[in-house]
């Protein structure tokens, strides 16, 4: 890879050894998959917490924040596996919650925004088209290439921060032309209804095409999808797909038409979705004979908008006794819930709101599913639907009107 | 008795120091946190192509990666609490995969020629050499 004169210096420890590690582990990464040089970055989003980084990756973090190190570039963080509120009554693991808020210390002394959600694009930062960013968890990642025309890598969490103490990446992927054409072409022949509708179209689409290089072109939308729709098909193709990019011609910034979506290319095939393939994933489902007893909105955080569904949906209801509903948002769209009295129906209902996390990440979710028996988990998100049966839940995926009568009254028929 | 002749499968990128090992052979792509128990090393998502076997020292040959930004510490994580395989082989991969293998200092690679199932089976042990970018069945299972 060319190095300027900075990033030499940067590899000669001039910055210090923290930013000399993070530049060797980004020139690396580059060197795999041939980037020429490095690009700088406006804005970075990291996932870091102790389920998924574990001892190791603590003491890690430990040793960088020691050294000194300030990222150099706006930080922010994905969603947690702690509301600090909930850890008693979720029966989370305290000596963990305790290396939590280390991490969530040290993250700060390091210049990073704990802002604890995997919502950024709606709720913090918007970056422009061609803007390079350096994005950590999937849906952020395809959501800034596809809707806002932006240029991000998935960027793991150790890639992300490193990221952030050098304020560049290496050049390759979705950051290139070459990779942000599309590939293959989407013919939607159905009305899509729901948010549920559309993580299901992710899913088909997705699980057929495994490959992040691989970029759909959706046609054939028989009405503009609003943020929230676009949200949910971009989280569900990259869980079932690793896809980081997709284009939806008339939608999307670089597909106003179906040519330049697919940048002079001929796509490799052409796949069309029906109303029958959307009800054959519905009926796919099977409740295995065990309750309907769990109700969970969450992946991705709910939008202020969701949050409004939800309330009304919720409003003069009680969740059915013996069942639980649990919903996740960010720390700013749950305090703006409430302000709108959003929350208060919902939380009158029974049900949970956790803020700053994200269901399948929070800590112990395993022993907790083991210690209250759930079996199934209803969602009317298809990437929580794929993502949390590593915990062994049976999910269940359901549009979200079809998700508060199951809540209510325990039974899906 | 006519020797069988060992296959040699060229791979298309690499990283990482030459590594031996038994071979796990997954004909289903992989994610750490989708389909791994990460306190044991087993595959514990019920209905994977490997449920049940253990990635411990194994080189894990995968056709793709699956979703999940939070491979790239869940690498160093297993690697810190020594379950880690010795060398993740996919067909194609994504970033996340090898950041995170980089970042742990574990052997990747990506894209194969020929195909290796079939060729190369659970059990064999094989070599992984980044710098020749070629894997090499040393000798069948046994």
């Amino acid at each position: 890879m060319r190095l300027t004169a900075e990033e030499q210096r940067m590899l000669r420890g001039e910055r210090g050894e923290a930013v000399k590690e993070a530049l060797e582990l980004q020139l690396a990464v580059g060197k795999f998959f041939g980037a020429k040089r490095f690009v700088p970055v406006t804005n970075v989003h990291m996932m870091g917490d102790i389920e998924v980084m574990g001892d190791t990756g603590k003491g890690f973090l430990d040793r960088v924040a020691k050294m000194g190190a300030k990222c150099v570039r706006p930080t922010t963080t994905n969603a947690r596996c702690f509301d600090f509120e909930f850890v008693g009554k979720l029966g989370q693991d305290a000596t963990e919650a305790d290396k939590e808020r280390a991490i969530i210390d040290r993250l700060r002394q390091m210049d990073v925004v704990t802002a604890d959600t995997c919502i950024n694009y709606q709720t913090l930062y918007q970056p422009h088209v061609g803007e390079h960013v350096a994005w950590g968890d999937t849906g952020t990642v395809i959501y800034a290439n596809s809707v806002f025309g932006a240029r991000s890598n998935f960027e793991a969490g150790p890639a992300a921060l490193a990221a952030g103490l050098t304020g560049r990446v290496p050049e390759y992927g979705f950051h290139l032309d070459e990779h942000r054409r599309g590939t293959f072409r989407v013919e939607l022949k159905a009305d899509l209804d729901d948010l549920a509708d559309w993580g299901a179209i992710g899913k088909i689409v997705g699980e057929a095409h495994q490959d992040y290089f691989a970029v759909p072109v959706f046609t054939g939308m028989r009405r503009t999808p609003t943020a929230d729709e676009l949200k949910h098909l971009g989280a569900s193709l990259a869980s079932y797909g690793s896809m980081g990019m997709f284009h939806m011609v008339g939608v999307t910034p670089e597909a106003p038409t179906l040519k330049a979506a697919f940048g002079g290319r001929k796509p490799r095939e052409t796949v069309t979705i029906t109303r029958r393939d959307l009800d054959r994933v519905y009926a796919g489902y099977d409740t295995g004979g065990n309750p309907l007893n769990l109700v969970v909105f969450s992946g991705p955080q709910q939008s202020l908008f969701e949050m409004k569904t939800l309330a009304d949906l919720l409003d003069g209801k009680r969740v059915k006794d013996g069942s639980h509903v649990f919903i996740t948002t960010s720390h700013g769209v749950k305090s703006a819930a409430r302000e709108l009295g959003y929350l208060q129906k919902i939380e009158a209902s029974g049900a949970i709101v956790l803020e700053g996390v994200c269901f399948y990440i929070l800590q112990n979710i395993a022993q907790i599913r083991a210690q209250r028996g759930w079996v199934n988990l209803v969602t009317n998100s298809a990437k929580l639907a794929n993502i949390i049966r590593a915990h062994k839940f049976n999910t269940i995926l359901r549009r979200t009107a079809d998700c508060v009568r199951i809540a209510v009254t325990g039974s899906d028929a | 008795m006519k020797r069988e002749r060992l296959p040699v499968i060229k791979v298309a990128r690499a990283f990482g120091p030459v590594v031996e090992g038994e071979a796990l052979v997954s004909t289903e792509g992989f994610s750490p946190r989708y389909d791994l128990d990460r306190w044991t090393g087993l595959i514990s998502r019920p209905g994977h192509a490997i449920f049940g076997h253990n990635i411990r020292d194994k080189i894990l040959f995968t056709p793709s990666a699956k979703g999940g930004i939070a491979a790239g510490w869940a690498f160093y994580d297993i690697r810190g609490k020594g379950i880690a395989p010795k060398a993740f082989v996919f067909g194609v991969t994504n970033p996340v995969m090898v950041q995170g293998a980089v970042f742990a200092g574990i052997t990747i690679t990506e894209g194969w020629t020929p195909v290796p199932f079939g060729l190369v089976r659970t059990g064999d042990i094989v070599r992984v050499d980044p710098r020749k970018k070629t894997i090499t069945v040393v000798r069948r299972a046994a």
